[in-house]
């Protein structure tokens, strides 16, 4: 037998963490994990976020983010110890035997600097190419990995393409020293639904074709089953289940991950229209200072105590109309009727009656929150402001709130840097839940969250709407959730309603061309299902 | 036309407005001084008939506004006035005195600017550890001590104890370049002691800033070592920053070398401003004030044309 490339015995990391009002202290946040990568095949590491996934993929590299130390084990690449190594022999193994894509092509190329030039460094510098011969490799790379303009796109600045291209463009700096082992770390989760199949499919066509083997990191278990030969499931630090792709999506042994294989467990009755609670008529709208419309005459109903999701990718203009429906962007044209009253189209002159039935819940719950103030205050603030509760009645109203979120006593007090991401969501649920709303608009709310967390935020979602009758607006890229908990749903594209009507009416063929992209981009979790797809779409992706 | 064009342009014009508002402000400013050109000239024999005989003479019996207009027509045609003084021309000596302050200003810059930088980037390949430490106590005691006292220590030392250097910087125009930079070497030493930890200081944060992006993690797991990742991925992100610190201290070293020149009686800008407002020249000080907001304007405008050619957004827009 052969020993294989990569082998990662015992592994073990440490941090130091920073916890508010303790002392600094370490803490080991990778737990003695054991795995090998034969040359030339994948292993897709799986797990939710602080399950040390990237952490181990570093490693590899000899690489601690922050205050990471790879504390104890072995990892050998090539038959050798890289914690053993001095950081002279380290250099050399990273950016040539090893290399990494990082989840945010965007943030990780050099704005200052030419594309070529970063594709082509480590190549150059590591003595494997010489600078024409790279540039020669880069282009073919490029070609290969799908890019237009092959010849010239190196020369463009990273601001000057688009997200998926920079992703690929990574893949392709990845590459191009002709690594034994690539490392890609969640490369397509930043990006949309229907671009993301066509990344995942570049990288792995190039994996195929270059004979290079690979860690493949991400949460969602449909696309590594998409690209992996073998599987780990990691859990807070630990192994929690290693297989063959094929065995870890159809016989899974361990309770975990088949929970994170299972299909939403959120089970849903659609509801029929009723008299709208909000009505948007032909809607157009464009932000200051520019010269076209991101909305062109959109117009949607949602019924009381109903949902309405509205997907599409980035730039569809989805958040736009969440902005116009909210005032905080003024329309050109149209009219919104709310609760039987016309809406005034800017957000200072509506009255405080409006203001407090239609709330919002944001992607980003930390941002969304001061951290400076407990969680009695943040949800007490609006309890103030539109009912005038003081004293032991807001304590009392805030329990019942927090009663309601599912989390319980003892919360009041805590900061948001004390609760965990789906904590902090649902804190925003509850500040406003506090105003008693009819319609909330939830911008991607659970994007941020892992599966199963988010899991449970929309089945909280769906409890409260039964209990106070409020509206969702539903902003998502998601369809997985669209599919679970929509009455109808609104398919924006390019500023416009691309489909609209009932959840069964917009989910049932025959479809548009963009709605059928949009659908069948969503990663199933079975074999082979980005060939199938890929064979049978009809339009590529505006983001693309 | 190229966004960069338009940003260029409207920078240069702003900073002709900024210049006229800086005129107003200086003139206005004199004029609410107690007392005028034609008090100081008379000093004891003013009698309330000569005043008014002399102001008649010299035009200040005008309103404000005309003679600011008129003094401003004079700047812009080139013409900066008379010194009340010795009656010569004020363009003549300032060009003679600016001459030798912007020479002592640029061997200061010359050296000081890539010195700062340097230790900046040394700074932060060793954070934290004794290079780093030692390059920022030493850089931080030399801006705090006052500059008339690290002059007076480096002439107590080069010039009174070792005879390295001369201590007093007499400049004439015939003297070799070598001979001149002798006599300038002390002046040149402290402003490049008082400028230098500015700048090292911003180059330091402005890079550390840099440090913690995305893409200096990528360059790192290319295998490049961490001086290269400075220099190559770093320090190229960190320009605009730094640029704009480097031109706030050359804009010192033009204006602010006044007690320099002094303790050296070196025979720039500064000792002539010194000397005008001893004798309440006014035109002489309304002149060197102007001049000096122009050099603050323009290298503030040189910053931020910098920092706009720096940025690839605007260079190479989509």
């Amino acid at each position: 037998m052969t020993t294989p490339l990569l082998q990662v015995r015992g592994l073990k990391i440490g941090a130091t963490v920073y916890p508010p009002g303790e002392k600094p202290h370490d803490i080991e946040i990778v737990h003695g994990v054991d795995f090998d990568v034969e040359a030339g095949k994948v292993l897709g590491l799986i797990g939710e976020s602080g399950a040390g996934k990237s952490t181990i993929g570093l490693a590899s590299m000899a690489y601690g983010r922050g205050g990471v130390e790879l504390t104890g084990g072995e990892v050998m690449v090539n038959g050798r110890d890289v914690l053993q190594s001095n950081l002279r022999d380290i250099r050399k193994l990273r950016g040539a035997e090893v290399t990494y894509v990082s989840q945010s092509a965007a943030a990780s190329f050099n704005p200052a600097k030419r594309i070529m030039e970063q594709v082509i460094e480590a190549a150059v510098l590591q003595g494997k190419f010489s600078k024409s011969d790279a540039e020669d490799r880069a282009r073919a790379l490029f070609d290969k990995l799908g890019l237009p303009d092959p010849d010239h796109i190196g020369n463009r600045y990273p601001h000057q393409v688009s997200g998926g291209q920079l992703q690929r463009c990574m893949t392709a700096l990845a590459l191009c020293p002709e690594p034994d082992l690539v490392v890609f770390d969640e490369p397509t989760t930043a990006l949309d639904v229907t671009t993301q199949i066509d990344v995942l499919k570049a990288i792995k066509d190039a994996i195929r074709d270059t004979g290079v083997a690979a860690l493949y990191i991400t949460h969602d278990l449909a696309v590594v089953a998409q690209v992996a030969d073998h599987i780990m499931v990691l859990r807070q630090g630990e192994m929690v289940e290693y297989g063959t792709t094929d065995q870890i999506i159809n016989a899974p042994q361990e309770e975990y991950t088949q929970a994170l294989v299972s299909v939403r467990s959120i089970t849903h009755e659609e509801k029929q229209p009723t008299e709208p609670v909000l009505r948007v008529e032909n809607i157009t709208a464009r932000y200051a200072g520019t010269k076209f419309d991101v909305l062109h005459n959109v117009s949607v109903d949602l019924s009381p105590g109903q949902t309405l999701a509205v997907v599409g990718e980035s730039g569809s203009g989805k958040s736009t109309l969440a902005r116009v429906i909210t005032g905080l962007l003024p329309p050109r044209d149209g009219a919104i009727t709310f609760a039987g009253r016309t809406l005034s189209p800017d957000q200072p002159s509506r009255s405080l009656e409006d203001l407090r039935e239609l709330q919002m819940i944001y992607q980003m719950a930390d941002t969304a929150m001061n951290p400076r103030q407990t969680v009695g205050t943040i949800i007490g603030r609006p309890l103030e402001f539109y009912f005038g509760l003081k004293g032991k009645e807001k304590q009392q109203r805030i329990q019942e709130l927090l009663d309601e979120i599912e989390l319980g006593e003892g919360f009041q007090d805590r900061y948001p840097a004390e609760l965990s991401g789906g904590q902090k969501q649902r804190v925003c649920i509850a500040r406003a839940l506090a105003a008693k709303p009819k319609l909330i608009i939830c911008d991607e709310v659970t994007s941020a969250l892992d599966p199963l967390v988010a899991d449970g935020i929309l089945k909280l979602l769906l409890n409260l709407q039964r209990v106070e009758d409020v509206a969702y607006l539903f902003i998502t890229h998601d369809l997985a959730t669209v599919r679970a908990i929509a009455d109808s749903i609104a398919v924006m594209y390019q500023g416009r309603v691309q489909r609209y009507g009932t959840k069964s009416e917009v989910l049932t063929p025959p479809f548009d061309d963009y709605t059928d992209l949009l659908l069948s981009s969503v990663p199933e979790m079975k074999l082979g299902w980005l060939e199938e797809v890929i064979a049978h779409r009809k339009m590529e992706s505006a983001g693309n | 036309m190229h966004p960069v064009i338009i940003l260029v342009a409207q920078r240069l014009g702003l900073g002709l407005i900024l210049l006229f508002a800086a005129s107003a402000l200086i003139f206005g400013l004199t004029e609410v001084l107690p007392g005028d050109a034609a008090q100081a000239i008379l000093g004891q024999a003013a009698t309330a008939e000569n005043l008014a005989n002399l102001r008649a003479e010299m035009g200040l019996d005008q309103p404000a506004i005309s003679r600011y207009f008129q003094w401003l027509g004079g700047i812009v045609t080139g013409d900066l006035g008379n010194a009340l003084t010795n009656k010569l021309p004020i363009a003549d000596q300032v060009s003679r005195r600016m001459s030798a302050t912007l020479f002592l200003a640029f061997w200061a810059a010359i050296i000081s600017v890539p010195l700062a930088i340097l230790l900046g980037l040394i700074a932060v390949r060793y954070q934290n550890r004794w290079p780093d430490k030692l390059i920022s106590g030493v850089t931080l005691a030399s801006i705090s001590l006052p500059e008339f006292m690290i002059a007076y220590i480096l002439v107590f030392f080069f010039a009174v104890k070792l005879f390295w250097a001369p201590s007093f910087a007499s400049v004439s125009p015939g003297m070799p370049l070598l001979e001149q930079l002798h006599a300038i070497s002390l002046p040149v030493a402290v402003l490049t002691l008082v400028v230098l930890a500015h700048m090292m200081r911003m180059t330091r944060a402005a890079i550390l800033n840099v440090m913690q992006s995305a893409y200096i993690e990528t360059a790192e797991l290319k295998g490049l070592t961490t001086f290269t990742v400075i220099r190559k991925h770093a320090f190229p992100n960190a320009i605009a920053p730094i640029v704009n610190v480097v031109m706030i201290n050359l804009a010192y070293l033009v204006v602010g070398v006044v007690v320099v020149e002094v303790v050296f009686a070196y025979p720039g800008m500064g000792q002539y401003l010194v000397d005008a407002v001893v004798k309440r020249d006014v035109p002489v000080v309304l002149a060197c004030g102007v001049i000096f907001a122009a050099v603050y304007i323009i290298l503030n405008i040189v910053a931020d044309v910098v920092s706009i050619l720096a940025n690839p957004r605007l260079r190479h827009p989509k």
